[in-house]
């Protein structure tokens, strides 16, 4: 247990030394997993849970995550998704398969 | 000096395979089931490790942290603080981790390290991870985390002799305990994350990641998760599920129902006329046998579920169902509880302990009773077989299966209702719950844990006609028969019995809805359990019939009713509160009188309702 990392996730100070960069600016880039489709599969960057939106808090909402096993570096596949609006997805992270609704995916931002 | 009793308890992430393990160190028979939630309740087994030492083992429900945050969760927690009163704290935990899955478990395990609980890692499951091309570094590992780790398979027979083996080397070693104070706090998010990141770096130095993933459960999951496909496959296996209900119980059904037929006819010819034939062939074989009939029926419901749990597929049809339990105002989550619900409320509401808002909780036990227990399926058939007929549908569809399936539609879609109309009304201002579930890799189902399963529900429902079903019979019998009629009286006697007195003081409240004095009578009893209703029938049908009372209590209730009235009683158990134990369970795990009168009255307005509109409605209709 070593680096300090969670405190400022958007900071890219903070940001796993293992995750992809972009190549001519440095900086780390990436979507929310609850926009990607069906088939998307990447890496995750960060984790932004106050901008979810989900009924959880940021904590719980990020601790949750971070229990599932949906922290930086992991990665992760769209396999499935819903019939109505597309929700929720059934995601892969490394390996094991995830069902969540794209609200609370929102928190995870990947690239 | 005799050693002292030692006290192991296992904690894991869900469906790692706890209750597995406990059942095959203790000999137990606790559910097992291919889906992250099974147990909710703390669990006491104890079994004598190959050395002779007594050990006494608990099963926790899974959990991925300490947290404690939801009620299933806080019972795991406060078994491994030491929070739980009157219960010792464990003298080793045994982690396990279902090995194909170990970043999570392991992330677990180095917080479970700070209560300072000895511990031992268990690897379960290793057979498919060894299939898989899975390979664990056991010292390297074992060095890294700096506790025991063995290798287990508990589905399989010797699969748990080296964790024996192990557990009596550290008893050896460690006693007395070196005392290892317990420095537990919450993990902030910082704190989890960095775990998480721990464990992710042992995990690379010590595992192999699979070399021949998992391929089926991707094939079977493009079909059975696609958007469209998938519902109409979930749809597909409920229809199978109640047509089978009919179609292959019925021989049996008839079989056994014939059986119990020859049985009084018997009884009545050997016996001398009077009270005691009477009690054997109207209360017991009529109103018992009327019950145990319907085992071929319950087995087959059972299976199917034992099946659908054990293969994998309930956590898919929870990902299905989301949208629909979304937009009724339901936590994700409270999809397989009411699934559960479908064998028995009870179990159900227990399983509702996953829920970690109280909210969500409370709207999924309120409806919970709504959707159709076991319990109703005699009621249901009884009914079904004796008044609709059984013809085909549409070529190939029997219509018998065809309204069984509605009256199960019925009680879902009202269970939604409810759930609707709760969040509308009451709980307004309030954001959808999340939903996050872990769906598990299927499994093929084994026929031996199936056949226990199945064995098992069949045994309780024939302990329940043993014992309840029995002792309300008795009661039944007993008020059908006293007082005596007077002599020289021309009625049947029934008609100046207690029962009838009782029948006839409730029915001008039933008579809106159709009912006559029988089925008031059979309803009171009825509360102990949905179906003494049927057994009830069977009893004072048959007090009442006298001499023809060998015949099957289906075939006389369509000469005595109305369809109007069965079509109305077929309405009135979609939703009638009517099992005192449900409510009992309602009160315990709400804590509060006040949700289980609410329970009881918002169904019994219901169940009152529907059947008054049923019956108006069907005798508009001519039925009458
Ligand atoms: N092949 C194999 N299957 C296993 C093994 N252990 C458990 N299973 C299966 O894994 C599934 C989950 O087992 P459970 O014992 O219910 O798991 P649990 O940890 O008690 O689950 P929760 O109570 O939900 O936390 C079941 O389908 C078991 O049959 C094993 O060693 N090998
Ligand atoms: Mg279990």
């Amino acid at each position: 247990m070593t680096e300090p990392n969670g405190a400022h996730p958007q900071l890219p100070s903070a940001m796993p030394l293992d995750a992809p960069l972009d190549a001519s600016l440095g900086i780390p880039i990436g979507i929310p997993l609850g926009l990607a489709k069906r088939g998307y599969s990447g890496v995750i960057q960060h984790l932004a849970a106050g901008n979810a939106g989900s009924a959880l808090s940021a904590d719980e909402l990020e601790s949750r995550l971070i229990e599932l096993g949906f922290v930086e570096g992991a990665r992760v596949e769209v396999l499935h998704e819903g019939i109505v609006g597309r929700d929720p997805i059934a995601v892969r992270v490394e390996n094991v398969t995830i069902a969540v609704r794209r609200r609370e995916a929102m928190a995870i931002i990947v690239a | 000096m005799e050693a002292p009793l030692l006290h192991l308890a296992l904690v894991g992430t869900p469906n790692s395979g706890k209750t597995s393990l406990f059942n095959a160190l203790t000999g137990s028979r606790q559910k097992v089931a291919n889906y992250p939630g099974v147990t909710v309740e703390r669990k006491e087994g104890s079994f004598v490790t190959p050395l002779g030492r007594q050990v006494s083992l608990v099963d926790l429900p899974g959990t991925y942290s300490l947290r404690g945050r939801s009620p299933d969760e806080e019972i795991t927690r406060d078994i491994v603080l030491g929070r739980t009163p009157g219960e010792a704290l464990p003298d080793l935990v045994l982690c396990v981790a279902d090995s194909t899955n170990l970043r999570l478990t392991i992330r677990l395990l180095l917080e479970l390290k700070s209560t300072g609980r000895p511990l031992m890692l268990v690897l379960n499951m290793f057979d498919i991870a060894t299939r898989r091309g899975v390979t664990v570094d056991v010292p390297r590992l074992s060095q890294a985390l700096g506790v025991p780790v063995v290798t287990s398979i508990a589905v399989r027979k010797g699969g748990t002799a080296e964790l024996l083996r192990r557990t009596d080397e550290l008893i050896a070693a460690q006693v007395p305990h070196p005392v290892q104070p317990n420095l537990w706090q919450p993990l902030t998010v910082a704190q989890l994350r960095a775990t998480q990141r721990e464990a992710d770096r042992i995990i690379a130095a010590t595992i192999s990641l699979p070399t021949r993933p998992d391929t089926w459960t991707a094939r079977i999951d493009a079909v059975v998760l696609h958007p469209v496909a998938g519902l109409a496959i979930l749809a597909l296996i409920l229809f199978v599920m109640f047509q089978a209900v009919f179609a292959w119980a019925q021989p049996l059904m008839e079989l056994l129902a014939s059986a119990f037929g020859a049985l009084g006819q018997l009884v009545h010819d050997t016996m001398p006329a009077g009270l005691v034939q009477s009690f054997l062939q109207n209360g017991v074989i009529s109103g018992v046998g009327s019950v145990i009939v319907f085992l071929p029926q319950i087995i087959i419901i059972f299976l199917f579920i034992l099946l659908l749990e054990d293969f994998g597929y309930m956590a898919r049809a929870a990902f299905l169902m989301d949208p629909i339990m979304g937009g009724a105002g339901l936590h994700g989550r409270a999809f397989i509880p009411l699934l559960s619900s479908f064998a028995c409320a009870i179990p159900g509401i227990m399983a509702t302990r996953v829920i970690d808002n109280r909210r969500d909780r409370l709207t999924t036990i309120l409806i919970a009773p709504l959707m159709t227990c076991s319990a109703r399926i005699p009621v249901y058939t009884l009914i079904i077989s004796a008044f609709i007929p059984a013809r085909q549908v549409w070529g190939f569809v029997s219509l018998q299966g065809l309204v069984m399936f509605g009256l199960y539609a019925t009680g879902i879609a009202s269970a939604l209702g409810v759930s609707f109309l709760v969040k509308f009304f009451m709980w307004r201002d309030y954001a959808p719950a999340p939903f996050m579930l872990e769906l598990p890799d299927y499994k093929m189902p084994r026929p031996r844990s199936i056949a226990i399963g199945v064995y098992t529900r069949a045994m309780m429902f024939l302990q329940r006609a043993g014992t309840t079903i029995f002792s309300m019979m008795v009661l039944i019998w007993f008020l059908a028969s006293f007082p005596r009629p007077p002599a020289g009286a021309t009625d049947p006697a029934i008609n100046y019995s207690l029962a009838a007195m009782i029948g006839k003081a409730l029915e001008p409240l039933l008579a809106p809805v159709g009912f006559n004095w029988q089925i008031a009578v059979a309803l009171i009893p009825g509360m102990a359990a949905r179906e003494v209703a049927v057994a009830a029938l069977g009893t004072v049908y048959a007090i009442e019939g006298g001499k023809e009372a060998a015949e099957q209590i289906g075939q006389l209730l369509a000469t005595k009713w109305s369809l109007a009235t069965a079509l109305s009683l077929l309405a009135w158990y979609i939703f009638a509160p009517q099992c005192a134990s449900t409510l009992a369970v309602i009160r315990r795990e709400t804590g509060s009188w006040t949700w289980m009168w609410v329970t009881f009255g918002y169904m019994f307005a219901l169940a009152y309702a529907a059947s008054f509109a049923t019956y108006n409605i069907a005798m508009a209709l001519g039925a009458g």
